[in-house]
C-alpha cells in the first residue's frame, strides 16, 4: 500500500489540539525526545519498508 | 636479542628465534611466505600446510602477544578451528556465554539470550583471550609438522623491505644476527592494523576514523558476577565515560571497556591510579581485583580497495578494520584465511588459474563491506555524532524499557555471523525450489547432528557433493580436483530433522556441492554430471 497522503484522520482538528497538548509545557529537549519517541512508535506501527522510505523522501521536501 | 631487533614481550614464547640455512645462502625461494603469527597468519598457515602447500610464516615476535585483545570467538571460527585441528582446547578453555543485559545509565534496558540454535557441535561464542586461540593454533600446526605438513615458523624474524618482481615478491628480514634476504613466490600479509608489508607498497585505505578513544581493563577477580555481557549506554559509575561494557573470560578474568571520548591524555588515562578509580566505581565498594592488562584503543571502519596486488595478498586487520563491536575483527580474519587457503593451494598446484584468488578479494572483499557496514552502523547508535541522532539514541532506549519493539533498535553490536557470497562469480545457481535460505548457493554450511558426529566433520576441506536422499552421479575428469562423495539418507542419518530442516525445506532430496571452505557453491533436486562439473569448473574459475 502506498504511503497515504490524502485526508485520512477523523477530526484533524482535534488530533491536531492532541498532538499540541502532548508537548505543553515541555521544554524544547523534552518536546524533541517526545517528538523522536512518536516517530519510532508510528514507524513501528507502520512497518513497511517501502512506506516508510515514502514518507521519508516527502519529509524531506521543503 | 641482538642488535637489529627488539622483541616485544610475549605471552607465550611459542617460536623463539633461531638460525637457519637460509640466513647464510642467497635469496631462497618459498612458494607462500605468510607475515604475521596472529590468529590470521597461524591459521593461513596450517591450513595451507596441512593441505600440503609449503609455507613459510615470519613474524618480528617470538610467540602470542601480550594482552587479551580479541575474545570473542564466533561460531564459525570454531567450526573452521575444528576442521583444522585447532578448536578442541579452545572449547575446553573458552567461556561459554549466551545472555547479555543492556543498561542505560541505572535502569536495565532488556536482556538478550543467544539461545543457541541446537545441533551444532560449536556453541555460538566463546570468549577466550587471543594468545590462547593463537597458542593452540601453535599448537595445531605442530602436531600436522609431525604429521609432515610442509609449515616453517620463523620467530624474530621482521620483514624491513619489500619489492615486487613480476613473479615473485624479494623480503629483506631483519634478525637478532643481522639480515638476509628471501623470495616468495606468493606473499601473504597477515600483519595486522599497521601492516609494513602495505607501507612498502604504498597502498592505503578507505573509510572513515572514528574520533573516540577506549579504555580496556582487563582485572583478574573472583567476584561473583555471572558469564554475561552487561553493556551500559550512558553508565551511572562516575568516569566510565560513554558506554561500558562487563564481560568475562578464562582465568578468572573480565573485561572491561570504558568509552572515554576523543580529547583525552593517553598516558594519563593509563596509570594505574586513574584506571583503579574507574573500575572501583564500576564494580562498587569492597570488591577486590588485580589489573592484568590495559590498553587504550582508538578503531576504523576501513578497508583496502583490492585484497590481492599481483604476488601479494591481504588478509585480516592488514586489508580491513572495524569497530570491536560484534566481535567482526578476528572472526572476518579468520574466514579469510579459510576462504584464500584452499584457493592458494590449487593455484600452487597448478590446479587453478590465478583468477582464482580474484574471488578471494570479490568475496572477502564482501564480507568486509558487510562488517563495517554493521560496525559502522553500532558505533553510530553507541556515539552518536549529531544533536538528532542523541535525541533518537535516548529515546530509543528510553523506549526500549518498556516496549519490544525499540529493542531491535537497540544496536550496541550486532554479533558476527558468517558472510555469504550471494550472487559473486563462484557462486553457482540455486534450483532446488523452495530450498532453505540459510544453505543457498554462496552461505555457510549450517551444522546439524548425524546419526554419528556432525554434518560439517564430513565436510573435510575438499569439494564435497553431498547427496540428501538422491543418488549421486558417476563423475569422471574432475579437472584434477579431489571431490568427495558424501550420501546420507534422512531416514537413518538425521536423528533430530534438523539436517531435513537446514538443507532440505519442503524439498524431498537435494545434491549440493560445497566448497573446501565449506560454502555451497550450487544445490539441485538431483544432479546430473554436466551440471556438477560446470559448477564445479566455475567454482575454481575455469572459464567455460
Amino acid at each position: 500500500m502506498p504511503l497515504i497522503l490524502d485526508p485520512n484522520i477523523d477530526d484533524a482538528d482535534g488530533f491536531y489540539d492532541e498532538l499540541l497538548a502532548a508537548h505543553h509545557g515541555l521544554t524544547k529537549a523534552e518536546s524533541d525526545a517526545l517528538n523522536a519517541r512518536l516517530i519510532l512508535i508510528l514507524a513501528n506501527h507502520v512497518g513497511d519498508r517501502a512506506v516508510l522510505r515514502q514518507a521519508l523522501e516527502v519529509a524531506r521536501e521543503k | 636479542m641482538g642488535p637489529g631487533l627488539r622483541a616485544d614481550p610475549v605471552s607465550f614464547r611459542l617460536y623463539p628465534y633461531a638460525r637457519v640455512p637460509d640466513q647464510d645462502a642467497p635469496a631462497r625461494r618459498h612458494a607462500v611466505v605468510v607475515v604475521g603469527g596472529g590468529p590470521v597468519g597461524l591459521a593461513l598457515a596450517l591450513d595451507l600446510g596441512r593441505r600440503g602447500s609449503p609455507v613459510l610464516l615470519l613474524d618480528d615476535n617470538e610467540g602470542a602477544g601480550q594482552g587479551s585483545r580479541a575474545i570473542c570467538f564466533a561460531k564459525r571460527t570454531l567450526e573452521i578451528a575444528h576442521r583444522l585441528g585447532a578448536a578442541t582446547p579452545m572449547l575446553d578453555k573458552g567461556v561459554v556465554w549466551n545472555v547479555g543485559r543492556v543498561f542505560h545509565g541505572e535502569h536495565q534496558v532488556f536482556e538478550f539470550d543467544l539461545q543457541p540454535e541446537t545441533g551444532h557441535r560449536n556453541p555460538a561464542f566463546i570468549n577466550l583471550q587471543q594468545p590462547y586461540f593463537e597458542r593452540f593454533l601453535v599448537d595445531a600446526i605442530r602436531t600436522a609438522q609431525a604429521e609432515g605438513a610442509p609449515i616453517e615458523l620463523r620467530g624474530g624474524n621482521r620483514v624491513t623491505a619489500m619489492t615486487q618482481e613480476a613473479d615473485h615478491a624479494a623480503l629483506e628480514v631483519t634478525t637478532p644476527d643481522g639480515a638476509y634476504t628471501l623470495e616468495a613466490d606468493w606473499l601473504i600479509a597477515c600483519d595486522g592494523a599497521h601492516s609494513s608489508i602495505r607501507d612498502f607498497m604504498g597502498l592505503e585505505f578507505e573509510g572513515r576514523v572514528f574520533e573516540d578513544n577506549f579504555l580496556i581493563a582487563d582485572v583478574r577477580m573472583t567476584a561473583g558476577f555471572p558469564t554475561e555481557r552487561w553493556f551500559w549506554f550512558a553508565p551511572p559509575f562516575e568516569g566510565a565515560g560513554k558506554s561500558a561494557l562487563l564481560h568475562k573470560q578464562p582465568d578468572d578474568i573480565w573485561r572491561l571497556d570504558f568509552q572515554l571520548g576523543w580529547d583525552i591524555d593517553r598516558a594519563a588515562e593509563l596509570a594505574p591510579e586513574k584506571v583503579r578509580a574507574r573500575v572501583d566505581a564500576m564494580l562498587g565498594p569492597g570488591v577486590e581485583y588485580d589489573l592484568d592488562w590495559t590498553s587504550v584503543y582508538t578503531f576504523q571502519c576501513r578497508r583496502m580497495r583490492r585484497f590481492r596486488h599481483g604476488r601479494v595478498l591481504f588478509a585480516g586487520d592488514a586489508a580491513h578494520q572495524v569497530s570491536p563491536f560484534g566481535a567482526r575483527g578476528a572472526n572476518s580474519g579468520i574466514q579469510d584465511a579459510d576462504n584464500l587457503a584452499w584457493k592458494l593451494d590449487l593455484v600452487i598446484r597448478g590446479l587453478a588459474p590465478d583468477t582464482l584468488l580474484d574471488s578471494y578479494c570479490q568475496e572477502r572483499g564482501s564480507g568486509a563491506d558487510e562488517n563495517i557496514l554493521h560496525s559502522t552502523r553500532a558505533t553510530d547508535f553507541l556515539t552518536p555524532k549529531s544533536e538528532i541522532s542523541q535525541i533518537f539514541r535516548d529515546a530509543v532506549l528510553g523506549l526500549a524499557r518498556r516496549h519490544a519493539f525499540a529493542r531491535s533498535f537497540v544496536n550496541s553490536g550486532r554479533l558476527s555471523e558468517p558472510c555469504a557470497y550471494d550472487g559473486l562469480p563462484l557462486t553457482g545457481a540455486d534450483a532446488l525450489t523452495d530450498g532453505p535460505a540459510r544453505t543457498r548457493p554462496g552461505a555457510a554450511c549450517v551444522d546439524a547432528p548425524l546419526a554419528d558426529g556432525f554434518l560439517l566433520d564430513r565436510l573435510p576441506g575438499e569439494f564435497v557433493l553431498l547427496g540428501l536422499n538422491a543418488p549421486l552421479p558417476d563423475l569422471a575428469g574432475m579437472e584434477g580436483i579431489t571431490l568427495h562423495r558424501l550420501a546420507l539418507d534422512c531416514a537413518t542419518d538425521d536423528p533430530t530433522g534438523a539436517l531435513a530442516a537446514r538443507y532440505l525445506g519442503a524439498a524431498a532430496q537435494a545434491v549440493y556441492l560445497i566448497r573446501p571452505d565449506q560454502h555451497v557453491v550450487a544445490r539441485w533436486p538431483d544432479a546430473q554430471a554436466g551440471a556438477i562439473t560446470a559448477a564445479l569448473r566455475r567454482a575454481i574459475a575455469l572459464k567455460g
